[in-house]
């Protein structure tokens, strides 16, 4: 092939690019491995239209304080429009409306007192939305919450998004002395596509002294104790947070642009455990 | 010398003697004497570019690059009529990557060589690009400026999955991505690139284009056409009607999350008539109205309905205007099939700032006229050459009010003669005024105004003006066979 490649076009140009394509098909053959944990302890497939199950599922309503710390925007409720499981799917849909005294409307479900965990496989298979100031995230937060406030608890950002930069997530754990704008994250971008046309797996494997975090066959990231700037606080049981939110620091506000509704849409929610 | 064969054949200022098709007032012109320069031109690249040789490896038609360093084959290069027919240059100095780049040169008002920068580069035979999703380049401007018109899929042929949209450059190099509305149209696409580009503020520029071509980008998403930009339109009209599609767009998000609109031609789109029995419409986005009764037309592009729609109320079938039977000899005509007509300025000036009177042509069976809506005052001008009416005792229009005339209907003509200066102003206009009878119109029916031009001067006449006047809530009229005539 580089032979007849040559003495057709005599061009020096083709043996850099068949030397090119050599590197790329090796580098592709290595397969990497993104999860170790088989033991499954979790799952909701979504495969019952209605609302989500309230064996797992519970929600946060209302505005939170200051916008869920964060000045979001919407109303989080438990109504249809907001949340429902229909054709397999999770809906979390974001709308435009006016609703006590809020501009938008929204859902957050957690399994707060109805799923918790230390360490394991977390993942969960989505499509996201897009668009200015649309903010999904699936991620989980300590279960003590209540006794030792956050950031102490600990908070595990399996996937954040920014509808405005449609090919890009974040992996982020905040603790005490790194949270916000110190929290320690990592960015992953799809090339040649992004997360609002297909679904993809998002996760976590999760032991003691790391984190690792994938998206679909790729593993991005790993958090140790010598990743943070404090007390590591990831060795007692979370719940899970799966949330769309309007607006708010992370995202900035919606704009004319924005197209309303937006909905993510979960496949999946899956939990293994550590071992 | 191999080379040098081949680069003649990958560019060529090709010479036609054909008419092409207009396409906003430009079409192709006959490049004369560009002949030798172009061979010239030619002969200066390929001697020392060794590209040429890839341009071999891109004979495949489907072959997305258009120039990277140089062209990729077989693309013609043809001005616009009326722009700065040396607008474009290959440029080896300025350039993004590798080794050259697409250097335009926007004219300076009033440059005698041009009034703007304009071209379209077309292959010999078309291409396959149904496995791209975008047409991208990296540009930069000496100074901030808007492309006015860029895009792809212009042929001077149909035009017929034509892309345009605008561009904002900046001084900087930046890469600009315009989507493909539907890219399984463009299996055999000749039209790879078009712009067309004016003065910045009455200056001209320079921008440059560089690593032009059709990418796969994978995150060009959430596609949303439009047809009358998104809104629902309901239109009262007659058998025998054509009506336009308009407001055609196609708005993607980038995977910057940018959104990018284009517009596309009607060729990207599939329209859907409620009633075929009443209304169809054409690939090339007319509705041709049939027979009484209503349709609803929406349309989509993909798969994916776009916003906006069309109700087309039809009432029967429209009155045509009557045959005027006077002698040509007898007329000079504004605005008739039964005449040849003097040349136009325009029919509505647009007035600023109080004018509300839209208008539109409407065609009956090849039988044009006038329609003015949301009326409250328009003028026809035709001040190029004006009129000379020293010889006409009359003048003459027929309207059509439909529905009903207005209680308060009150009507003024007006015909002004522009004077010595044959141009508006300078303090030698003079006017007529003519005022009618309310009881002259019936609704629904053509009527025919004529009445005597009492100028003293009327051998430069250059406008006629149509106006509401006493608070006239006229809003919708059509006029036909606008002369002026000898008895």
């Amino acid at each position: 092939m580089n032979r007849k490649g040559n003495s057709v076009f005599g061009f020096p140009g083709l043996a850099l690019l068949v030397l090119f394509t050599v590197v790329t098909s090796c580098s592709s053959d290595e397969k990497q491995t993104v999860a170790n944990f088989k033991e499954l302890v979790m799952q909701d497939e979504f495969d019952t239209d209605g609302a989500p199950n309230s064996a797992i599922w519970g929600y946060d309503l209302g505005t939170g304080a200051d916008g869920w710390g964060n000045n979001e925007l919407q109303f989080y409720t438990n109504r249809t429009e907001n949340v429902k499981v229909e054709n397999g799917y999770l809906l979390i849909t974001a709308k435009k409306e006016s609703y006590s005294g809020s501009s938008y409307t929204s859902a957050r479900l957690t399994t707060k007192g109805l799923f918790e965990q230390a360490y394991g496989r977390f993942e969960a298979r989505i499509r996201l939305p897009y668009g200015q100031g649309i903010w999904p995230a699936f991620w989980l937060l300590g279960a003590n919450i209540d006794e030792v406030g956050w950031p102490k608890c600990g908070e595990i950002d399996i996937m954040e998004y920014r509808g405005q930069e449609p090919t890009k997530v974040l992996g982020t754990v905040h603790g005490p002395g790194y949270f916000g704008a110190t929290s320690i994250s990592k960015s992953y971008s799809l090339v040649n596509d992004r997360f609002d046309t297909d679904f993809h797996i998002f996760g976590i494997e999760w032991g003691p002294e790391y984190i690792n975090y994938y998206v679909d066959d790729v593993l991005y990231n790993q958090i140790t104790p010598a990743s943070v700037n404090g007390e590591w606080v990831f060795d007692h049981p979370f719940y899970i947070i799966i949330n769309l939110a309007v607006g708010g620091n992370f995202v900035g506000a919606p704009n004319s642009g924005t197209v309303f509704p937006q909905t993510m849409l979960v496949d999946y929610v899956r939990v293994y455990k550590n071992n | 010398m191999e080379t040098n064969g081949k680069s003649e054949h990958m560019y060529t200022l090709i010479l036609e003697n054909k008419k092409y098709t207009k396409m906003k007032n430009r079409k192709f012109i006959y490049l004369k004497n560009s002949f030798i320069l172009g061979l010239l031109f030619l002969a200066t690249i390929s001697c020392e570019r060794e590209i040429s040789d890839e341009a071999a490896f891109a004979t495949l038609p489907s072959t997305g690059e258009i120039f990277v360093d140089g062209f990729t084959g077989g693309l013609d290069y043809f001005p616009f009529e009326g722009s700065y027919f040396g607008a474009f240059t290959v440029d080896k100095e300025t350039k993004y990557n590798g080794s050259a780049a697409m250097r335009f040169d926007v004219p300076n008002v009033g440059d005698p060589s041009g009034a703007y920068a304009g071209a379209i580069f077309r292959t010999v035979t078309g291409h396959d690009l149904s496995g791209y999703d975008a047409l991208t380049f990296w540009a930069k401007g000496t100074q901030a400026g808007t492309i006015n018109e860029i895009g792809f899929g212009q042929d001077f042929g149909e035009n017929e999955f034509l892309v345009t949209t605008d561009l904002q450059l900046t001084t900087n190099w930046r890469k600009y991505v315009i989507p493909i509305p539907d890219a399984y149209k463009l299996t055999a696409e000749r039209g790879l690139f078009w712009y067309a580009e004016g003065p910045e503020n009455g200056k001209g520029y320079t921008f440059w284009i560089d690593d032009l071509k059709f990418e796969k980008l994978g995150n060009i998403a959430q596609p949303r056409p439009t047809i009358f930009n998104g809104d629902n339109v309901v239109l009262n009209t007659f058998t025998g009607v054509m009506v336009p599609i308009t407001g055609l767009g196609q708005t993607f998000n980038l995977g910057s999350g940018i959104d990018k609109k284009v517009v596309p031609a009607p060729g990207y789109f599939k329209f859907k008539s409620s009633d075929t029995s009443v209304a169809t419409v054409s690939e090339n986005g007319f509705i041709s109205i049939l027979s009484e009764g209503t349709a609803v037309i929406t349309a989509s592009i993909g798969g994916v309905a776009a916003t906006g729609s069309i109700t087309v109320k039809v009432s029967g079938n429209f009155q045509l205007a009557p045959i005027p039977t006077r002698a040509p000899s007898d007329v000079t005509s504004i605005y008739s099939d039964s005449y040849t007509n003097v040349p136009v300025d325009f029919f509505n000036g647009y007035w600023e700032p109080y004018q509300t009177t839209q208008s539109a042509e409407f065609v009956i069976g090849g039988n044009r006229m006038l329609n003015y809506t949301n009326f409250n005052f328009v003028g026809n001008q035709f001040a190029n050459p004006t009129v000379d009416a020293s010889q006409k005792s009359n003048m003459h229009v027929n309207m059509y009010i439909p529905n009903s005339v207005p209680a308060n209907m009150d009507f003024l003509i007006t015909v002004v003669d522009f004077g010595a200066d044959k141009a508006q102003g300078g303090g030698d206009d003079t006017r007529e005024q003519i005022f009618f009878d309310k009881a002259k119109w019936v609704p629904n029916t053509w009527i025919t105004l004529e009445f005597p031009i009492t100028l003293a001067n009327k051998n430069n006449i250059g406008q006629i003006i149509y106006e509401n006047i006493n608070f006239s809530s006229l809003d919708n009229f059509y006029l036909d066979n606008i002369y002026f005539y000898r008895q």
